[in-house]
């Protein structure tokens, strides 16, 4: 199981339509998360600039069209974009990024001159199950964690209305009353797991509102921030 | 305890009180929802009016109940759901409700708005039913919003919650339910239910967990076949009893519009009267009537139930 932020690719008919009227551009995949479960790393981008140049051809009837394809290792590290680029950037007129917003961006910053597009939705983050291949939102950054109240299950992300005193008149035998009663309802798991776990008297604790401050965007965290590189350096 | 409305001075009388339903739907126009409530006058004590029921956008539930007291003179139960509204709006509507002689309030989490008919709509949920339950008993008990701020003249109203005795695994919404208890609720109705064993069940589970939330019953006497059918199938967690399903459709089978409606009324009354009457000796403190646009039934069945009472 890892971690990642989840994308997916943009229809091609929509990916076309944005990139009408330029005529170099660059591909740009993200080996980061979007690279790790084959949406949008290496190969990917590749594949889409192939696709692209079909397109052009058959859809805007270019023929000259330069798309290129290439990735970096993080599409959020202003530093890796930077040195992977510098000397290339001039030769497109636009940048197709396969990473996530934060990446979009990151190539944006780092290359004001230049526009970045994002070939990709960025939906949200997502725990990976590799056997069957799915991918399932479990946090959704709320920046007050109760996972310590709730059985370790979040009815944030998990909930389908983000309830604090679930479940609601929703649930039926377990499932919830959005998507068909498909998905599990999150309060009837924390129902289950704090019963396990001898600790109904949690569940049945009126649990009060929220300061919905903690998660006002735009969040940062300034400053003390040390870079390591990853790896545990 | 202080009885702030004619619902709650008739529960803590320790009367068995009947309560109805009313929708008003996307129209401006209130004249139909006032003239179903006319005919329950002096049987319902009080009748809710419905908030975007189903997660539909409706006329607002705020002025329809104003409306019905004032035209119809039938008190309301006024159902506000947390799915539309964050906990400014929903501060101002009880004030203002409060300002309108609104005297009860229903506080509902409310469908999801992607099960509406504007799937596409931003739901809130800023708060649920037990936080709303719990920011209008500080308005009224202490004067303050949610912030602690002062109310200039605070709300003087009741607040109900809904409890679903259907649920399954009964025991998580008998402890939802105790939060809105531990939050102030006033008095609850119940789901749709059919059976005692239903019932027991419910005020089984209320004495495990020491929950004496006075609670009125909810129950459902089905127009026509139609709606038995259509209930039975699309409600989850409920159904209609097999046998009861019958009935009414061998009575749908009746070509003379007017036998057939009688005997719609006479297998309503059949079944309904017997089950209220046995509701009443439950710990039950009444009964919610939720038969919309069947006025005449629930009239019948109310005069029935307490003439031979
Ligand atoms: S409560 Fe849920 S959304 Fe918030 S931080 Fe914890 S896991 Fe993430
Ligand atoms: S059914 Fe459960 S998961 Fe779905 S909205 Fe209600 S409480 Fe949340």
């Amino acid at each position: 199981m890892i971690c990642v932020i989840v994308v997916e690719q943009k229809p091609l008919e929509d990916i076309l339509e944005m990139v009408k009227g330029y005529e170099r551009m660059l591909v740009l995949g993200c080996d980061g998360c979007a690279g790790i479960y084959q949406v949008g790393g290496e190969k990917q981008a590749e594949m889409l600039s192939s696709l692209l140049r079909m397109g052009e051809k058959t859809v805007h009837n270019k023929e000259n069209s330069k798309i290129e394809a290439s990735a970096v290792l993080r599409q959020c590290d202003k530093e890796i974009v930077r040195e992977a680029l510098e000397n290339t950037i001039g030769d497109y007129d636009v940048i197709l990024s396969m990473a996530c917003g934060a990446g979009v961006q990151t190539v944006a910053e780092v290359f004001p001159e230049t526009p970045v597009l994002p070939a990709v939705n960025t939906k949200f983050i997502g725990m990976q199950d590799r056997e069957l291949g799915d991918l399932h939102e479990r946090c959704r950054a709320c920046g007050d964690c109760i996972l310590d109240e709730t059985g370790g299950i979040c009815p944030i992300a998990r909930c389908a209305k983000s309830l604090l005193n679930g479940p609601c008149g929703g649930q039926v035998e377990g499932k919830c009353e959005v998507g068909g009663y498909e998905h599990d309802c999150a309060w009837i798991l924390i129902y289950r797991k704090l019963k396990e776990f001898g600790k109904l008297d949690q569940f049945m604790k009126l649990r009060l509102m929220r300061d919905n401050r903690i998660s006002q965007s735009p969040r940062d965290m300034k400053g003390g921030i040390k870079y390591t590189g990853g790896g545990g350096e | 305890m202080e009885a702030y409305s004619n619902l709650m001075q008739a529960i803590l009388d320790g009367e068995f009180v009947f309560t109805g339903e009313l929708e008003p739907e996307k129209t401006t126009n209130l004249e139909e929802l006032v003239e179903g409530a006319k005919p329950l006058v002096g049987y319902a004590v009080a009748c809710n009016v419905t908030d975007n029921p189903q997660s539909m956008a409706y006329m607002s539930s705020l002025v329809a109940s104003y409306i019905v007291q004032r035209d119809a003179g039938m008190e309301t139960i006024y159902q506000l759901r947390c799915s539309d509204r964050n906990r400014l709006a929903l501060t101002a509507d009880i004030l203002g409700a409060a300002a309108l002689g609104l005297r009860n309030v229903l506080a509902l989490t409310g469908d999801h708005v992607s099960l509406g008919d504007n799937p596409g709509a931003k739901s809130v949920y800023d708060l649920d039913s037990a936080l709303l339950t719990y920011m209008i008993r500080k308005m009224v008990d202490e004067g303050v919003d949610l912030a602690g701020r002062p109310i200039h003249e605070p709300p003087k109203l009741h607040v109900g919650v809904a409890v679903n005795p259907n649920a399954d695994p009964l025991e998580a919404e008998i402890m939802k339910l105790k939060r809105k208890e531990v939050a102030g609720a006033d008095f609850a109705q119940t789901q749709v239910i059919y059976t005692m064993e239903k019932v027991d069940s419910l005020f089984d589970a209320y004495s495990q967990y020491d929950i004496k939330i006075p609670t009125l019953i909810g129950i459902f006497p089905m127009k026509n076949y139609g709606v038995a059918d259509y209930f039975d199938k699309n409600i989850p967690g409920v159904s209609v009893p097999k046998e009861l399903l019958e009935t009414l459709k061998k009575a749908s089978e009746i070509t003379d519009k007017k036998k057939r409606k009688e005997k719609y009324m006479e297998i309503n009354l059949d079944y309904f009267e017997a089950f209220v009457r046995e509701i009443k000796k439950s710990d039950a403190r009444g009964v919610h009537v939720m038969a919309v646009g069947y006025e005449e039934m629930v009239r019948e069945l109310i005069a029935r139930v307490r003439g031979k009472a």
